[in-house]
């Protein structure tokens, strides 16, 4: 087999891969986006703060310590334990559903009725403040975020990859169990909207506000079970990418990973955002592969956004989205 | 009554006969927020920790206190301007703002407003040459010497030939990222050694097709500029295709503690370049732990201390402290100006013997800057991490840089800056 053909070849499973951790961002906003027609701009700093949080949690660092520190002039900064992985995630989860709680006591229950500009505009308030308030709560400098995930090429498929051609594909670890994750949440989250009750209620508050409010489904219950569901994609949206590069505040910029993703699959989709996101990782990835040495490398990023335009000029509400029809 | 009178007369007079000190004010254009805070928060930590230490132990240099107030820039290049432009009123003798797109677009200001511009390291290499940029000082190495520097370590770890090797340069795809590339072009010439350049868009999150590129080119040796989350990603990637990290050498921007801490165990023998000593077995740091940590005047934690990036922060201080110094030995006053302040950064001597005193014996080079040159000797050090033990290692001696091919393209690049701005050269 050619030899750039076998490079094509594992460019594109590298595609999937990174296109999963592109929709495992794009989930958050799609849930939210579909339950309350609210684009959630705070999604990338969620995933952030959910980050934040676990490492948090995990290391044992008391949060506010430099503000407490500040004020009562004390040298506290850890508690003398660490706490497992595993319950430290839970806690985190937690938080993100307290944190849900809030965001719809204090910000969406005065905003009901208003238009979704002004939605919009509130998520971007909020993005800032978690922004801050994270630094505040837990500190700007980087986290080292280990809960036990394996990194490194798959030796495997390397293996059995190069008894077959010759040349050993690279795949990382991390990506695979991020595919397997981002499989296991979309099949948790259809059974959960398809067969529980607060699924069927959150379906019905996306397909209509007001007929959901007039047989008795609680608009405030399902926002805060959405924010609570789209806090812990986000939780799990940052593992995956902290576990990476380190927790830090770049972590937010990942939402700008799921816009085109979200352009192409549609804003209300779950499956939408899984094919948008391995389209985008696939297309990116290639391009950069085959067109990129030639103009200077470094396309990704504004490919990304080519590749969601040109299906937007043929399929302006993306490849899943509901068409929206209006009629005077 | 007649008494009263009298008193207030006598404090007014000695208030007249008794000038007042103004505090000596080096603005710290830091960023603790945003994409870059990880390496801009040691950073500033160092810079604002020496000059308490001067304040607390020696009570200010000159006799006259010193203050480092911060103002926060997000690593954003508009910012910077504001905070530039928000500060200067204040006395401001030096700028050190830690980015290279804020020192592009501070260089026509500070010019004009007299202030001498500091950027160690980074900023823009040809400033170097004094008789064009009067204000802007880059002692004692730059990015081009950091390209010679790292080239001269793989010629020496290579059995002192590259011919017929390749080198791939990671950088981020920006004004800084970019530096290198006319420089190690040249000594891919020079040397016979194959080069390739793979840029990474900011912020670099993303790498997987860069490092799949380096996994089928196979590059011997991968060189990298990088800056904020680009550097631990970088290094994580590399540890997953298994690329030998005692062949990956960054540049001192990309060799933090915090850049190779994410990838643990694996980084373990990856390079950098150095411009100053590594680690905190130094007096001035007891001395910062005593009087600066200890007495809860630190500017973070204190917890960063003898770490890359703090050390950075603490010896651009001390090297702004040390001019302020020899520009109040050259006009007679310890309450100087920028104006003076720019004369002393030009007439700046520092030896061995200042260093030691300093409590930094060995920390950095001994040079003199002058009219001409700004830049300084552009010597550095190879670094290398040891993951077991948490902790940086200089693995070779400071040596020199190649200026003969960097003074060339020095003279050329600001030439070109002199032409655009007509600036006629000064020095002579």
């Amino acid at each position: 087999m050619p030899e750039q053909l076998l490079f094509a070849m594992e460019v594109t499973l590298n595609g999937l891969m990174a296109g999963v951790l592109y929709a495992l961002v794009a989930l958050g906003f799609v849930l939210i986006f579909k339950a309350s027609g609210i684009f959630n701009y705070a999604q990338g700093v969620m995933a952030l703060f959910a980050a934040l949080t676990l490492v948090g949690i995990q290391q044992g660092q008391v949060p506010f310590s430099h503000l407490i520190n500040a004020v009562f002039g004390t040298e506290i900064h850890h508690f003398p334990w660490h706490v497992p992985s595993i319950i430290a995630i839970i806690l985190a989860a937690g938080v993100m559903v307290l944190f849900a709680y809030l965001v719809e006591k204090y910000i969406l229950q005065h905003l009901i009725g208003q238009p979704d500009i002004i939605l919009f505009m509130a998520t971007i308030g909020l993005a800032y403040f978690m922004e801050g308030f994270g630094d505040i709560m837990w500190g700007s400098e980087i986290k080292t975020l280990d809960v036990g995930l394996p990194q490194g090429m798959n030796l495997a498929i390397d293996e059995a990859t190069y008894n077959m051609f010759g040349y050993g594909f690279f795949i990382d670890n991390l990506d695979i169990v991020a595919a397997v994750v981002a499989a296991l949440l979309v099949t948790s989250l259809v059974i959960f909207s398809q067969y529980t009750k607060q699924g069927r209620a959150l379906r019905a508050v996306a397909d209509d506000h007001s007929a959901a409010l007039s047989v008795g489904i609680s608009l405030r219950f399902i926002w805060v079970l959405v924010w609570s569901i789209a806090g812990f994609v986000a939780l799990v949206a940052g593992i995956m990418w902290g576990a990476k590069s380190g927790v830090q505040f770049s972590l937010s910029l990942i939402a700008l990973k799921a816009l085109p993703v979200l352009m192409l699959g549609g804003f209300t989709s779950i499956p939408g955002a899984i094919i948008g996101g391995l389209i985008i990782g696939v297309g990116e990835q290639l391009f950069e592969f085959a067109i990129g040495p030639m103009i200077g490398g470094a396309t990704q990023n504004w490919f990304a956004y080519v590749l969601a335009l040109v299906f937007l000029i043929f399929r302006p509400q993306g490849l899943f989205g509901e068409k929206i029809i209006e009629r005077v | 009554m007649k008494y009263t009178k009298l008193a207030a007369a006598s404090v007014t007079a000695l208030m007249v006969a008794t000038p007042v000190l103004a505090d000596l004010v080096f603005p710290s254009l830091s960023y603790r927020t945003g994409p870059y805070a990880a390496g801009g928060i040691p950073y500033a930590d160092g810079f604002a920790d020496y000059f308490t230490l001067l304040n607390e132990r020696d009570g200010g240099i000159g006799g006259v206190m010193t203050s480092a107030p911060e103002c926060e820039t997000a690593y954003n290049t508009e910012k910077g301007v504001e905070c530039y432009e928000a500060t200067k009123g204040q006395g401001a003798l030096a700028y050190n703002p830690l980015s290279t797109g804020i020192t592009y677009q501070l260089i026509p200001k500070v010019t004009a407003d007299d202030i001498p511009l500091y950027t160690p390291g980074y900023g823009r290499t040809s400033a170097a040459n004094g008789k064009v940029f009067s204000h802007v000082f880059n002692f004692p190495a730059n990015y081009w010497n950091a390209a010679s520097l790292a080239v001269n370590h793989l010629k020496e770890v290579s059995g002192g030939d590259l011919t017929g090797k390749k080198i791939a340069l990671v950088y981020h795809n920006s004004a800084y990222g970019k530096e290198p590339i006319r420089t190690l072009e040249e000594l891919s010439e020079k040397h016979g050694f194959e080069f390739t350049t793979i840029p990474v868009d900011h912020p670099g999150q993303e790498q997987k097709a860069q490092w799949l590129q380096i996994r089928r080119e196979r590059p011997d040796f991968v060189i990298m500029y990088g800056w904020g989350v680009m550097n631990q990603v970088a290094i994580q990637e590399a540890a997953n295709i298994r690329f030998p990290m005692e062949n990956f050498i960054g540049v001192w921007w990309s060799g933090g503690d915090h850049d190779v801490a994410p990838a643990g165990d694996a980084a373990t023998g990856y390079k950098a370049v150095t411009f100053h000593g590594v680690g905190s077995d130094y007096p001035v740091f007891d001395d910062i732990q005593k009087y600066v940590v200890d007495a809860g005047k630190a500017a973070g934690n204190g917890d960063n201390i003898g770490k890359a990036i703090y050390n950075r922060g603490v010896y651009a201080a001390m090297l702004l402290a040390e001019a302020a110094r020899t520009a109040q030995e050259i006009h007679g006053t310890p309450d100087i100006t920028s104006s003076m302040m720019r004369d002393g950064m030009e007439a700046l001597e520092i030896t061995e013997e200042r260093m030691a005193e300093l409590g930094m014996p060995g920390f950095g080079p001994t040079f003199t800057v002058t009219c001409e040159n700004h830049g300084g000797p552009g010597t550095g050090a190879i670094q290398q991490w040891d993951a077991a033990a948490g902790t940086w290692s200089l693995i070779s001696d400071y040596g020199p840089s190649d200026m003969e091919v960097i003074q060339p393209l020095i003279e050329e690049d600001s030439a070109a800056y002199a032409a655009e701005n007509n600036i006629e050269p000064r020095c002579n």
